[in-house]
């Protein structure tokens, strides 16, 4: 039976077993592969997308269960990849490999609703379920804080060219 | 000359440092015109081609290094080195673009596949800028010279008035944009190697790139979803593969399957035995869905059973006490170094210091499991992959499918993590196989748990190191033997040099011990552990034996300075005197010791060393040469560590890291390496490790298996000596350093020696209990 829900502002359908997890209709049936599979378990958080606002491993997650639900990926956090998360990124050169990076930007756009001016604290609280390999941890946390101050009305994250970033 | 030869002419511990690896003997450099634009490249001689253009359509190049200039004005860059993280392409097209006084804007990268024409293709060791600097400034200069004769011409002025800047080459008030010239004039040129050596290459002073800051090229669609990973890929017609992994790495074999119950999955197909004549992955199953989520359903339903080899009952304890039966034969292993006079040394000594120290098995535990699609089109094999060592595991694709090398072709995408993993492509196999078997693409997927129990982790390490002192507490002799699996001997032997007594080795499972410290007769000693090769596949990991032997190194220096009665910064120091082998050599370790003494002291500047610390704090220090005496990176650094007494846990307050890497091309590239690499190597002294159980690793998914996450980092310092000396490798030296400075400083706080890793709350616990 087909599973019909909202997918970054669209409404789909997937007629695919209802326990597919999410994480493999997005990718395979619904061709949206900027979600990755890192671990199954739900534990590295490389599969993070948003269901109804909330961060939720799609690895674990059967599809069934987001039955006329809102989902949004990385694909569709905003329209033009332009999300104040994303420009910290690339304004901090946070990535490196990249892989656990969509999960990292969903987990921390679901976290700047709940805490708007994160402390670090909450940030290792929350993003400790995120795992980098290739251990960007400092970047990742001054990205956040960096979106954070333009979300509440700061400055506004520049793309500059010139560019260059330090954790200090 | 190769990576292949380099290492074969001047393994490691060699006193021969004198070849670059970056020359550019028997190569000729041309301008081609090729479709709209031109084609900059090196080629072979021996090939006689009357034409440039003839060149460029044979695309008859030499490895890796070449480039395009478009009408539009774009310069495309082609990178034959794997992306994973290092941001490699914007540091080696960084290079070219300065050299030929491009608009930065204007520049973009193409990741080729693995043709034969672009050379032998490995990313590893930490060698892509190193290898690469000069001949990648040799091709911008020569593109840059000619762009110039050209646009002089366009211009109706003499060369010699002209100069190019920013895309533009100027005289006077006049000036002619590169589109321009590449649409307008004939850029036909070739260079004789004679010509090409007499390049004018720019003095550090006048480059415009290199060093200053920018944006690398392959971040932005690393935030938005874009980038495509070996796991995006996708052909029409694929079915999904999910392996059963046979109960021991090698020597199992498939009795029965029985998959009676995997039939009610929906999406199941079947599950195939593979043949494999390579041996790579002896005793594996397939099972075949539609769906990868079919796939791992049916996986739970289908019954292998399997004999199994003869490893099945190997435990962690059982490879480290072979390791230890092997050191104390002595008639086992290569001794590196011809030195002589070790046992007159230690005979004659006033006293003898030996240490013991164990590293335990680490997984790769790259973010993305190893996966591979393969499929056969119209008489070639397809094989869709990240890896970083396509001229390794062609060949033996080809001998799997019983093919010629040249109609296996491996696409490039994105890595989901290297650290070495992908160094190794045996995941690459047995998609290969199964899809030749079925007729049709497979796209075989490892989950996580298959990717732990296949991984070529890390080997478990044991090694002895003694020193002799005289009279006066001074070091006189030194003794350093080492046993772990080695990924070299297993993967690729031509690459093992031989010791001086005509034994061969690994020269990465040993680097490091051929350290820059003066300490009289010096015995290095490296033993292939014959247990570890046959229980596991043993990989390269981030700095491979440079991690493992440098934890035993910088522990037994810090012992020694202790016993000594010394500073540790102050011993090292005394022994760093560049002299003899160790005063270095041009251009690659210019300076010798000395420079490692200079990143030492000025890490000690840096950090809080000497001062007063709170209870339970404590400050140790640790410094390398990086990965290879022959492209040293030198490395200092200080951790500052807390330790509960009650409990035993370690906290991880600050490191504090000095690199001197010579020349830095993309330095907030390079500050990101070292960042990832110190927390790395912190993150397996304090969190992460697995031990061999049955034959196969026991931690296999995060429940167990714990590296480290963000609330577990350290403030980070971390400092990069200015200089314009030979760029060397940044990607993992600063693995090295870590988890000794760790282990140092927590013997500093609390006065308990940890020489194993991981160091575990309870394993210091105990230790302050004792």
């Amino acid at each position: 039976m087909a599973t019909e829900f909202q997918l970054n502002g669209q409404a789909v359908a997937v007629d695919i077993e209802g326990d597919t997890p999410l994480l493999w209709a997005l990718r395979d049936d619904l061709d949206l592969t900027g979600t990755k599979y890192g671990c199954g378990i739900g534990m590295c958080g490389a599969c993070t997308v948003l269901v109804n606002g909330r961060a939720t491993r799609s690895c674990i997650t059967p599809v069934e269960s987001v039955a006329n639900a809102t989902v949004t990926t990385i694909e569709g956090l905003a329209p033009d990849g332009q999300h104040p998360l994303q420009k910290a990124w690339v304004q901090t050169q946070t990535p490196q490999c990249g892989y656990c990076q969509s999960g990292q930007i969903m987990q921390a756009a679901a976290m700047l609703r709940d805490f708007p001016e994160p402390t670090d604290e909450q940030i290792n609280s929350v993003m400790g379920g995120n795992l980098c390999r290739c251990m960007a941890y400092v970047r990742i946390r001054e990205a956040i804080k960096l979106a954070a101050r333009e979300l509440n009305g700061g400055d506004t994250v520049e793309a500059s060219e010139a560019g260059g970033a330090t954790n200090e | 000359m190769s990576k292949f030869y380099r290492y074969l002419n001047r393994p490691e511990g060699s006193q021969d440092n004198t070849d670059q690896g970056l020359s550019l003997s028997r190569r000729g450099f041309l301008i081609g015109a090729a479709g709209a634009g031109f084609t900059l490249a090196f080629f072979r001689s021996g090939l006689s081609f009357a034409q440039p253009e003839d060149v460029v359509q044979a695309e008859a190049f030499e490895p890796t290094i070449w480039y395009h200039l478009h009408p539009d004005g774009r310069i495309v860059v082609n990178i034959a080195e794997a992306e994973m993280g290092q941001h490699v392409g914007t540091a080696l097209a960084r290079i070219v673009a300065d050299e030929l006084e491009a608009d930065w804007s204007m520049v973009e990268l193409n990741h080729v596949d693995s043709d034969p024409k672009w050379g032998l293709m490995v990313t590893g060791g930490s060698w892509s800028v190193w290898q690469n600097f000069t001949p990648l400034s040799q091709a911008g200069a020569a593109g840059r010279q000619a762009l110039i004769e050209e646009g002089a011409r366009l211009l109706g002025v003499s060369p010699d008035q002209c100069q190019a800047r920013n895309s533009q080459v100027i005289a006077g008030d006049q000036s002619i944009s590169y589109g321009d010239i590449v649409s307008r004039g004939d850029l036909t040129r070739t260079y004789s190697e004679e010509e090409l050596k007499e390049m004018p290459i720019k003095p550090p002073s006048q480059r415009r790139l290199i060093g200053r800051e920018s944006m690398a090229l392959d971040i932005p669609g690393k935030t938005d979803g874009a980038s495509r990973y070996g796991l995006d890929a996708k052909v029409d017609g694929m079915v999904y593969g999910r392996p059963l992994i046979p109960p021991t790495r090698y020597g199992a074999t498939v009795n029965s399957v029985d998959d009676s119950e995997a039939k009610s999955v929906k999406g199941y197909r079947q599950t195939i035995v593979l043949e494999d004549p390579t041996n790579t992955v002896p005793g594996w199953a397939v099972v075949i869905a539609d769906s990868f989520h079919a796939a791992n359903k049916a996986a739970a339903k289908v019954k292998v059973d399997w004999s199994a080899g003869d490893t099945a009952d190997v435990s962690e304890q059982d490879i480290l006490d072979h390791g230890v039966k092997l050191i104390e034969n002595p008639d086992k292993g290569s001794i590196m170094f011809p030195d002589e006079g070790v046992d007159d040394a230690f005979g004659g000594a006033a006293d003898v210091f030996e240490q013991d120290y164990i590293t335990h098995s680490v997984l790769h535990f790259q973010m993305e499991p190893v996966n591979a699609l393969a499929y056969e089109k119209d008489g070639t094999w397809e094989i869709h992959t990240g890896n970083q060592w396509q001229s390794l595991i062609i060949p033996v694709l080809a001998k799997a499918l019983g093919v010629k090398e040249s109609q296996v072709i491996m696409r490039t995408y994105m890595l989901g993590g290297g650290f070495g993993r992908r160094l190794n492509g045996d995941y690459a196999v047995p998609a290969a196989l199964a899809s030749q078997q079925l007729g049709k693409p497979v796209k075989l997927v490892l989950t996580r748990e298959d990717d732990s129990r296949f991984d070529s982790l890390r080997s478990p390490s044991y090694q002895r190191l003694r020193m002799a002192f005289d009279g006066d507490g001074n070091p006189v002799g030194m003794e350093h033997h080492a046993t772990a699996g080695w990924p070299t001997q297993v993967m690729a032997p031509f690459f093992m040099p031989k010791g001086a007594n005509d034994e061969p080795f690994d020269p990465f499972s040993i680097q490091g011990a051929a350290h820059w410290y003066s300490v009289g007769p010096h015995r290095v000693r490296a033993i292939s552990n014959d247990l570890a090769n046959a229980t596991f596949r043993p990989g390269w990991l981030r700095s491979v034996g440079s991690g493992w032997v440098n934890f035993a190194l910088e522990s037994f220096m810090d012992e020694a300075a202790r016993k000594a009665g010394q500073d540790p910064i102050d011993f090292r120091l005394a022994l760093l005197k560049a002299e003899g082998r160790n005063a270095g050599q041009a251009p690659n370790s210019v300076g010798g010791a000395s420079r490692q003494a200079n990143v030492l002291r000025r890490v000690r500047a840096l950090s809080e060393w000497g001062q007063e610390m709170p209870e339970g704090t404590g400050l140790g220090v640790a410094t390398t040469y990086g990965q290879e005496r022959n492209m040293p990176t030198w490395t200092a650094c200080v951790a500052k560590v807390n330790v509960d007494r009650e409990t035993g846990r370690v906290k991880l307050e600050k490191l504090t890291l000095v690199t001197d890497a010579g020349t830095v091309v993309h330095p907030d590239g390079a500050r990101a390496q070292v960042e990832g690499a110190a927390l790395w190597g912190a993150s397996m002294a304090l969190h992460e490790g697995t031990h061999f159980e049955k034959g196969e690793p026991v931690a296999r998914n995060l429940n167990t298996y714990t590296p480290m996450r963000m609330g577990d980092v350290p403030e980070l310092e971390i400092e990069f000596i200015d200089s314009t000396e030979t760029a060397v490798g940044l990607g993992e030296p600063a693995t090295t350093v870590t988890g000794p400075a760790i282990a140092n400083a927590i013997f500093a706080a609390v006065g308990v020696r940890m020489r194993e890793i991981p160091i575990t709350a309870e394993a210091v616990r105990k230790a302050l209990q004792a």
